[in-house]
Parts: structure tokens; C-alpha cells; sequence
């Protein structure tokens, strides 16, 4: 493998190989059958300028962010030490960990109609199912990495004198935060996808409705397509986001104890 | 042939006290006797070892003594009092596994003192990483040490909390020969600055004859303590001395080994 920074290679273009193809493929599909309903990129293109300039871009995207912040932040703030307390005692576990197991292979999206029923259509539905939909699986992730602590850890912790709160804080916190962020970074891909289901149905507002309503109020297919490019763009964005927590300096220890630097 | 090993009498006061120690562990369905009927007296300040085969219980003992696990009969008492549970006095030295590998290496071994003010906190941090041979290490992560420097990690974190009793379990069994050798030499030099009670748990005899002045040595399992044996040469101790060799073959002979390869 030679493939060596070059000090004449300003702009690596390799990343962008796959878009090109398939807006060349797209564009020639378009060509080859006119008269389709379904746009072209350029139309396309268009259509996320017009959103732009009438502000509907910035509406629906602010909607969709909100809600998506405020569900998943509630859940973070609800499944770690709620993962933690379930990795670290045995019969709270057994009480709850079946229920939690039950719940899990329920889509967040069978959760609609009683979100809808409890607190009706608005921000709350649509915040309720993102909290759930990614509250079980962070609380399930950090149960099961608490539970993989090298027991030397916890038992030097106790013999070190910890309180409760300090063994949680300096001991299990650190010790599973390389898995937790990998867990964080996963659930928040969870809840953008769910939010943009969520608001296909319980809300008027948000890159999910642009996508419905466009189809529904006159088959702008170019706003449709506007709409899902806009929703891989903000999930892109929300990753890389994310993905900068596991670069911080505290977690070096967890990629140099696997062995894939140094 | 006489046995060249003699019997040690019990210490005359005792820092810590072993008497009727069962340990009965469950395993799947059935339960495992791994400690029958235990007896152990260990003097303030002194350093022994508890000699014995790989799984014979010597680990499960130790964490007995500890407070990490509670015994199934009998009891262990230090200072007078039972052991119930873990306790700052008394630090437990693991193989260098132990090390919180999210710290450095100062923070470590000041990872007991969040108590104290934070000056004294650094001085005695600074106090036990020159003491362990650590000088331009402290800000060094555990993965970026060696297994040896690891392990003198582990030992000044236990030291910095000042306790009465460390605890150590097979602490060098990981690390290369040469490493050992320097690290047993480290810990009898640490041994007589400070003067802890030190339980050295390890399967190695030649190990055991170098640190303790008595060698508890344990049977198989179920583990009772078949000999108590004193180590009658002064320190520092020479390897190839006539009385050096007997009671390693000795020992050997207690444990059941023969003398030949």
C-alpha cells in the first residue's frame, strides 16, 4: 500500500466516486425515459434552492432537530445511569431485564398510535418515540458493557474505600466509555431515522413531513427527493458529530489496549 | 533422609488471625470444598508467604482475607476484629491488570487520595513514584509501560494509601525472570523502609524462600495448611548457599515434587 499523502494531492476526490455515479446514473436514466415523475438532479437541486430562499428549508429542519434533541438528550439522560444501575446489581436486573427485552424488538414506530392516543399530534408524540427508541438500546448497551468490567476494577475500587457515587463516577463511567460513546453514536442514528418516520405521521412540521406532504399536496416528487437528500446530509452531519467524541484524548487507552494503533 | 525444614512456631501477637477457615464455593450445581479448615497467625510487620499448587485455593484464600469474599465457616480476624468487608487499611496488590488503564501512571497511584488536600496528595504521590523507581513515568499510561513498571505501579498505588496490610496476589507471575528477580529485591527493600504485614500469595518456591521469613505451604484441594516453614537466613539472601538449596528441595519434597526434571 502506497497510498501516501502526497504533498501535490490538495483535495481527496475518492469519497465523492460513489455520488458521482449515481447522479451520472440518475441523470441518464432521467434522459433515457422523459415524461417520469420522478426528477432529475438538477430539478433537484432546484427544489433544496427554493426551500432555501422561501425559509421552509430552515423551518422544517430546525423542527426535526429539536425533537431529536430533546428525545434523544432525555433518553442519554435516562439509559446511562439506568444501564449502569442495571449492570451493577443482580435483582433489579432480574426484575426488569425481561420487560426491557420484551420492549426492544417493538419498532419505535408500532409506539405511534398510543403516542398519538396519550399526548397527541405534536412535538410531545414525536419526542416520546424518539426517547423510546433510543432509550432501550443505550440502557441495554450500557447494561451489558457494566457487566463486562474487569472485576479487578470494581474490586479495586471497593477496597480503595469508594463511595457509591465515586465508584460510578470514577471507575464504571470511565471504564465503559469507549463502548458508551460507540453506543451514543448508534442510538443517535436510531432516533434520526425515527424521527423523520415520526413526523410522516404525528406532526405537521419537519424534513419527515416535507417528504409526505410534498407527495401528498401535488406530487412534488423534486421536493420529496429534496427531502431525503437533506435528511442524509443533517444525519451525516449529526455523525461526524458524534464521531468526534472517540477521538478525545481520555479514551486513547481503549484503541491502544486493542492493539489497532501504536 | 531427615527433611532439613523446621516447623515455625506461631507468632506471640498477631496482626492477623486465621482460625477453622471453610470456604465452600458453588459451581454449576454443584459446590466445590476449595479451603478446609485453615489456621494462619501472621505478626505485625512481618512478610510471609503462602505457598501452593496452581488452583489449590490460594487466590480464593487471599480474597478471604481481603473481605472480598466471606467464608463458608470459621473466621479472620485482624487487629481483633473480624474482616467483613474490604477496607482501605487493608489494600489488595493484583497482578498489574489492576491498574485503571483511563489514568496515568501518578494518577494511579493517587487514585486512593482524593481525600487529601490536594498538596499532600502530590507529595505522596511523588514520594511512592520515587520509592517504586517510577522518575519520568508519572504521566505515562499504563499501556505505554512495561509489564515490570506496571506491576511497581500497582505496588505504589497500595503503599500511597497507607495500610496497615497489602495483600498480594501472585503480583510477578506474569513478568520474565529477570524482571521477577529485580522486583522481588524492589520489595524487600520497600518491605524494610516501610514495614507493612505482607501477605505474598505466589506457586513459585524459590519465590517464596527468597521474600518470607516463614512459608505457609498449602496442600491441594481441598487447601489446608500442611506446614508452617521458617526461612532461617538473614537477608540479602544468597541463592546458592547449602541452606538456600535445602529448603528448596525441601519444600519441594513437602509439596510432592521430586528433584529432578
Amino acid at each position: 500500500m502506497s497510498e501516501r499523502k502526497g504533498l501535490t494531492a490538495g483535495f481527496d476526490l475518492l469519497p465523492f466516486c460513489g455520488i458521482a455515479v449515481l447522479v451520472a446514473a440518475w441523470s441518464l436514466g432521467i434522459r433515457l425515459r422523459p415524461g417520469s415523475l420522478l426528477p432529475g438532479p438538477l430539478a433537484v437541486a432546484r427544489a433544496i434552492a427554493e426551500l432555501a430562499a422561501n425559509g421552509l428549508l430552515w423551518k422544517h429542519l430546525v423542527a426535526s432537530l429539536f425533537r431529536v434533541t430533546w428525545g434523544y438528550l432525555a433518553a442519554v439522560l435516562v439509559a446511562v445511569p439506568a444501564g449502569i444501575a442495571l449492570g451493577s446489581t443482580r435483582r433489579p436486573d432480574q426484575a426488569i431485564g425481561p420487560l426491557l427485552e420484551i420492549l426492544r424488538p417493538i419498532s419505535p414506530l408500532a409506539w405511534i398510535p398510543l403516542a398519538i392516543l396519550w399526548l397527541g399530534v405534536g412535538d410531545q408524540a414525536a419526542i416520546a418515540i424518539i426517547f423510546l427508541a433510543s432509550f432501550l438500546p443505550l440502557a441495554l448497551t450500557v447494561k451489558n458493557t457494566v457487566r463486562r468490567i474487569p472485576r479487578v476494577h470494581l474490586q479495586a475500587a471497593d477496597n480503595f474505600g469508594l463511595t457509591a457515587w465515586s465508584r460510578a463516577s470514577k471507575v464504571v463511567l470511565p471504564a465503559i466509555a469507549p463502548q458508551l460513546i460507540v453506543g451514543l453514536r448508534l442510538t443517535m442514528g436510531i432516533a434520526w431515522l425515527v424521527v423523520v418516520a415520526a413526523e410522516m405521521i404525528a406532526v405537521n412540521s419537519g424534513l419527515g413531513f416535507l417528504v409526505i406532504d410534498a407527495r401528498n399536496a401535488g406530487n412534488r416528487y423534486d421536493l420529496v427527493v429534496a427531502g431525503m437528500v437533506l435528511i442524509g446530509l443533517v444525519g451525516l452531519g449529526l455523525d461526524t458529530v458524534v464521531l468526534r467524541l472517540e477521538r478525545l484524548p481520555a479514551l486513547r487507552w481503549a484503541y491502544a489496549q486493542a492493539g489497532s494503533r501504536r | 533422609m531427615i527433611l532439613p525444614l523446621r516447623t515455625s512456631p506461631l507468632p506471640a501477637a498477631s496482626k492477623l488471625e486465621v482460625h477453622g477457615l471453610d470456604v465452600t464455593l458453588a459451581g454449576n450445581g454443584h459446590s466445590i470444598a476449595v479451603l478446609r479448615n485453615v489456621d494462619l497467625a501472621v505478626a505485625a510487620g512481618e512478610l510471609i508467604c503462602v505457598l501452593g499448587p496452581s488452583g489449590c485455593g490460594k487466590t480464593t484464600l487471599l480474597q478471604v482475607l481481603g473481605g472480598f469474599l466471606a467464608p463458608t465457616r470459621g473466621a479472620v480476624l485482624i487487629d481483633g476484629e473480624p474482616v467483613t468487608r474490604p477496607d482501605p487499611r487493608r489494600i489488595f496488590v493484583f497482578q498489574e491488570r489492576g491498574l485503571f488503564p483511563w489514568l496515568t501512571a501518578a494518577e494511579n497511584i493517587g487514585f486512593g487520595l482524593e481525600k487529601l488536600p490536594r498538596g499532600e496528595r502530590q507529595a505522596r504521590v511523588a514520594h511512592y513514584v520515587e520509592l517504586v523507581g517510577l522518575v519520568g513515568f508519572e504521566r505515562a499510561f499504563p499501556h505505554e509501560l512495561s509489564g515490570g513498571m506496571k506491576q511497581r505501579v500497582e505496588v505504589a498505588r497500595a503503599l500511597a494509601m497507607n495500610p496497615d496490610v497489602l495483600f498480594l496476589d501472585e503480583p510477578f507471575g506474569a513478568l520474565d525472570s529477570i524482571t521477577r528477580l529485580t522486583l522481588r529485591r524492589e520489595l524487600l527493600r520497600i518491605w524494610e523502609a516501610e514495614r507493612k504485614t505482607i501477605v505474598f500469595v505466589t506457586h513459585d518456591i524459590e519465590e517464596s524462600i527468597q521474600l518470607a521469613d516463614r512459608i505457609v505451604v498449602m496442600s491441594q484441594r481441598p487447601a489446608t495448611v500442611r506446614r508452617v516453614v521458617e526461612v532461617d537466613i538473614p537477608h540479602p539472601r544468597d541463592l546458592s548457599s547449602r541452606r538456600y538449596l535445602e529448603l528448596r528441595d525441601g519444600i519441594g519434597a513437602e509439596i510432592g515434587l521430586a528433584h529432578r526434571v
